[in-house]
């Protein structure tokens, strides 16, 4: 079990390491970086002046080693246009993007979990049938544009919820809802075919011949077993919604990461772009180790491996 | 994507020509099947024939004539079917142009990502070991990278164009073809006609090119019709935002975008190129899921 | 609950635990519906074992899964007479007979591998039937368990109790699936071929704990079976069972010493003897197939098999009586059964 974790945590780091260099040299093949934070009215003066505030002027290994060695203190440098730590930047707006995320996930699990137990257990069924309708729709809908429809009935016709911010909760309802609609159909046909196959086990049959009931059987028998794979999944749609919360903050004009990242980008802040890239890739690795490990809880057999 | 990884491998033992009669066959039996394949070559056909087909011209601004409604509400007219938008252009016209950008971008990016993804799959899944470690470690870089954002900051980069969202979603879009040509490929590795013909001293492109990439085809049309459909909706995405296809291309992402400022009043101006989206997409995983059932035969419903 | 069942025995000490009379069991196929068990009769008495044997696909699993109630949904079970030591188990509510499951009426499969579920503990799975259908503590369940397990031989019992099923070789799980069916002392023990998946002799010593704890404890057990060698070794009494019917019944003594139906006949003539079988002789076997279940089956259900048939066979022959407690489903019961003729018989062959 150490062995493994040990295991993966190396993987992860050069992973995440890998993808910092990534970022580095992306940024080094967008051109001129001194010229495109100037902007086009930059004179050339100002322009090297630039170059020697952010240390542009320096080789290009001088640069990545300086940025790394922050980045692993966690300090991103100074943003371009913020005009302040990109850190701070960041801690002012993860928590809008966190407290997004979970509520997503939760609003997934909570859908997902119970409708794919019941579309296995009606197969067939016109609650099965909607149930699938549900996913197939779900992977089609483009989810800026679900989330636009969301704001125009439930926030203009409607008016229960507000259609922009972060001040209360119930401005993270619509948003959560666009988000996690998204990961739901995978983890609902992720259940769904989990029970079904779970069901026909054998050792379901030794529960019913025990005379247990009916819900023991389901929640305690088959549930418990079909529900590992899903468990893994979520954790790694959480890493995906984390990535698509730029789409989501942008049309609901929520301050977190992901808006700060799409207003860095469109402004050319390239150190802001990469520290966010680089969170949510380190977001996503962790949250893939999280899910392994919780595989291995869950299921006695991996454990002894 | 765990489903993908377990489910259509079985079907790949069957020479290509039975498969295909077994398509044509059962398209009238699976219902979902010969949906999607309905609705994708009409609107195939609508990307063809765009030119003969629009009203309009897709780029002709008409300041007098913005924003008309379409035809069902009280004041539209049968001039412009759909409406037109904030500069006036006939939105029926944009929406048939924009069936080409969507479909083009689609079908592109997943033959991009299918070379590289097949490939990296292919070699792991024959060679295993060192080639399995460094394809994994790719795929797993690849995977932890957020796909939106890295290519939101390229395309802001190299500057948003058709061309450069092509080839960005093409770079990135690999993994699911490479998760499942790799897991495909393992099961074949030592199949009795791929020993055969290792044991014959066939050279390695023969094995890998007519042994092993037909039996896997069948799951990598699955995957193909899965990521056209992540492909679009990806563009649709980036163009929403700005970062991709630019104006005055007739993306149906950048309509929604367009229309944006307008949606309070005016829901059609995304209501309809919205709908649009959602019925190319949902047309190709209809088609994607009808075949995923053809090639697990008398399978689970997944 | 156990001391109000002992006091029903004493009152009726005549009724058979479980009697059956035409038991059918429909299950609708992509082609029609197939007819796994068509009509049957048997009957178990208290603390006997009956061996049900026959070939697969017989109907001998769908036989048990109808008794304990586990058939699919979609099945259909017909009978006139299902009745479990005077419970209507064709009448009796779902609650009720889930109440009867486990406690009164428990069942061995035949995949130990699969049969236990791999997320929870031994001891978990051992003490949750007990606490379902009685009112015990966590503690006198988990001793019992213990104890149990013990007595089915398996060594530190304790730490298995922590084990999880895949820690375990298969004739351990087969053990714990024996031991689990006796944790509320059933009347009834429905064993589903559950030697089958073992090796020979892991399969000799489940059969002789088999036997050993059915004495002991004087639980009936209904034995199912393809494999006659197995029969002979453990069988009070005998059905043969052959395309879903019961074509003879007898003790096992009986069905060795005079076999009364072909079928029976040819199934043990299909059996290696030492000192009988030459070396590098060849072994018999019955030719031709099973009828299809799903068509309607007119007449002698073996007669197209059979190197006996006559014009007759096409008529459904009745169960005869050969002997005392020895039935047959051949219209020539009675010749057959007559050793003299036997032996003129296998002289021909």
């Amino acid at each position: 079990m150490w062995a493994f974790v040990f295991k993966r945590t190396l993987i992860a780091l050069s992973v995440a390491l890998t993808i910092s260099v990534l970022c580095f040299s992306l940024l080094q093949l967008s051109g001129d970086l001194a010229l495109s934070i100037g902007g086009p009215e930059a004179t050339a003066e100002q322009v090297e002046q630039i170059r020697i505030e952010y240390g542009l002027d320096r080789p290009v290994i001088e640069q990545f080693t300086t940025w790394i060695w922050g980045a692993v203190q966690l300090d991103f440098g100074r943003s371009y246009y913020y005009q302040s730590e990109v850190m701070d930047l960041v801690v002012e707006r993860l928590p809008v993007t966190m407290t997004l995320g979970m509520l997503a996930l939760a609003i997934a699990l909570g859908v997902s979990i119970p409708l794919g137990v019941v579309a296995a257990l009606k197969r067939g069924s016109w609650i099965d049938r909607a149930a699938m309708a549900i996913a197939v729709t779900g992977q089609a809908m483009p989810n800026f544009w679900f989330g636009l429809t969301l704001i125009i009935l439930f926030a203009v016709k409607l008016q229960w919820f507000p259609a922009a911010g972060s001040d209360s909760w119930q401005g993270f309802v619509l948003p959560a809802i666009a988000l996690g609609y998204y990961a739901t159909p995978a983890m609902m046909r992720l259940t769904r075919s989990g029970m079904l196959e779970v069901l026909e086990a054998d050792y379901i049959r030794t529960a019913r011949a025990k005379g247990l009931r009916t819900g023991t059987v389901i929640f305690k028998h088959a549930l418990r077993n079909a529900v590992i794979p899903v468990v893994a999944l979520a954790a790694v749609e959480l890493g995906f919604m984390l990535g698509g919360s730029v789409v989501i903050e942008t049309v609901f004009s929520l301050r977190g990461l992901g808006q700060l990242a799409w207003n860095a980008i469109s402004r050319n802040d390239y150190p802001v772009v990469q520290a966010i890239v680089l969170i949510i890739a380190l977001f996503y690795i962790v949250l893939t180790l999280i899910a392994d490990i919780l595989n291995a809880v869950l299921d006695p057999r991996l454990r002894a491996r | 994507m765990a489903q993908l990884l377990s489910s259509p491998v079985a079907a790949t033992h069957h020479p290509a020509n039975t498969w295909l009669s077994r398509l044509v066959h059962s398209t009238f039996k699976n219902r979902s099947l010969a949906i999607g394949l309905l609705i994708i070559t009409s609107l195939g056909i609508v990307a063809l024939l765009a030119p003969w087909l629009a009203p309009h011209d897709p780029y002709l601004q008409n300041t007098a004539n913005r924003m008309v409604p379409p035809i069902w509400h009280e004041t539209g007219s049968w001039t412009h079917p759909l409406g037109t938008d904030r500069l006036g252009r006939d939105y029926l016209s944009r929406l048939i142009y924009g069936t080409r950008i969507s479909l083009f971008i689609g079908l592109v990016v997943a033959l991009i990502s299918g070379l590289i993804g097949t490939t990296l799959g292919v070699l792991a899944g024959y060679f295993g070991g060192r080639v399995d470690a460094v394809v994994s470690y790719l795929l797993t870089t690849r995977l932890a990278m957020p796909v939106v954002l890295v290519a939101l900051a390229m395309a802001s980069l190299m500057g948003g164009s058709m061309l450069t969202v092509t080839l960005l979603l093409g770079l990135l879009l690999w993994d699911r073809f490479a998760v499942v040509a790799r897991s495909a490929t393992q099961q074949l590795r030592d199949a009795e006609y791929v020993q055969a013909a290792q044991a014959l001293g066939c050279p390695l492109p023969y094995i890998l090119l007519r042994e092993v990439l037909p039996n896997i085809a069948g799951a990598l049309i699955v995957v193909a019709t899965l990521e056209v459909a992540n492909a679009i909706l990806l563009e649709a995405t980036l163009s929403f935002l700005g970062m991709g296809v630019q104006p005055p291309s007739p993306s149906w992402g950048l309509m929604i975008a367009e229309g944006k400022a307008y949606m309070f009043f005016q829901p059609w101006v995304i209501t309809i190129p919205g709908s649009a989206l959602f019925v190319l997409v949902l047309a190709i995983n209809l088609l994607g899921d009808g075949l995923r059932d053809l090639s697990a035969p008398g399978g689970r419903n997944e | 609950m156990n001391n109000l069942s002992s006091t029903e025995r004493s009152t009726a000490p005549a009724s058979p635990l479980l009697s059956v009379k035409q038991l059918r069991v429909d299950l609708p196929v992509a082609k029609g519906t197939l007819h796994a068990v068509r009509g049957i009769d048997f009957h178990v008495e208290r603390g006997e074992m009956l061996c049900l044997v026959g070939e697969s696909g017989c109907g001998k699993s769908m036989t048990s899964l109808a008794l304990m109630g586990l058939l699919p949904r979609k099945a259909q079970v017909n009978a006139d007479c299902l009745n479990f030591d005077g419970v209507d188990l064709l009448t009796v509510p779902e609650r009720e007979r889930s109440n009867l499951r486990g406690a009164r009426m428990a069942m061995i499969f035949q995949e130990p591998m699969t049969a236990l579920n791999p997320a929870y503990t031994l001891g978990n799975q051992l003490c949750e039937a007990l606490r379902r259908h009685q009112q015990v503590s966590r503690k006198a369940a988990h001793d019992r368990a213990l104890y149990l397990l013990k007595r089915v031989g398996i060594s530190a019992a304790e730490e298995r109790m922590r084990q999880y099923p895949h820690q375990l070789s298969g004739g351990l799980r087969q053990r714990v699936m024996i031991a689990m069916a006796l944790m509320c002392e059933p009347d009834l023990i429905i064993a589903d071929e559950p030697t089958t998946a073992l090796d020979v002799t892991i399969q000799a010593q489940i059969l002789h704990l088999l036997r050993d704890l059915q004495q002991e404890f004087g639980t009936a057990v209904i034995f199912i079976t393809h494999d006659l060698g197995v029969v002979a070794r453990i069988a009070d009494r005998v059905a043969v069972m052959y395309a879903g019917e019961v074509i003879e019944t007898a003790s096992a003594q009986a069905l060795f010493q005079a076999p009364s139906h072909p079928y029976t006949q040819g199934l043990l003539r299909c059996i290696p003897t030492p000192g009988k079988t030459l070396p590098g002789s060849r072994l018999q076997a019955i030719p031709g197939v099973v009828p299809n279940l799903v068509e309607k089956v007119d007449g002698c259900a073996f007669c197209n098999r059979c190197d006996q048939a006559a014009e007759l066979c096409r008529t459904t022959p009745p169960l005869q009586t050969v002997a005392d407690g020895h039935l047959s489903r051949c219209h020539f019961a009675h010749q057959l059964s007559n050793p003299a003729q036997l032996n003129a018989q296998e002289v021909t062959l």
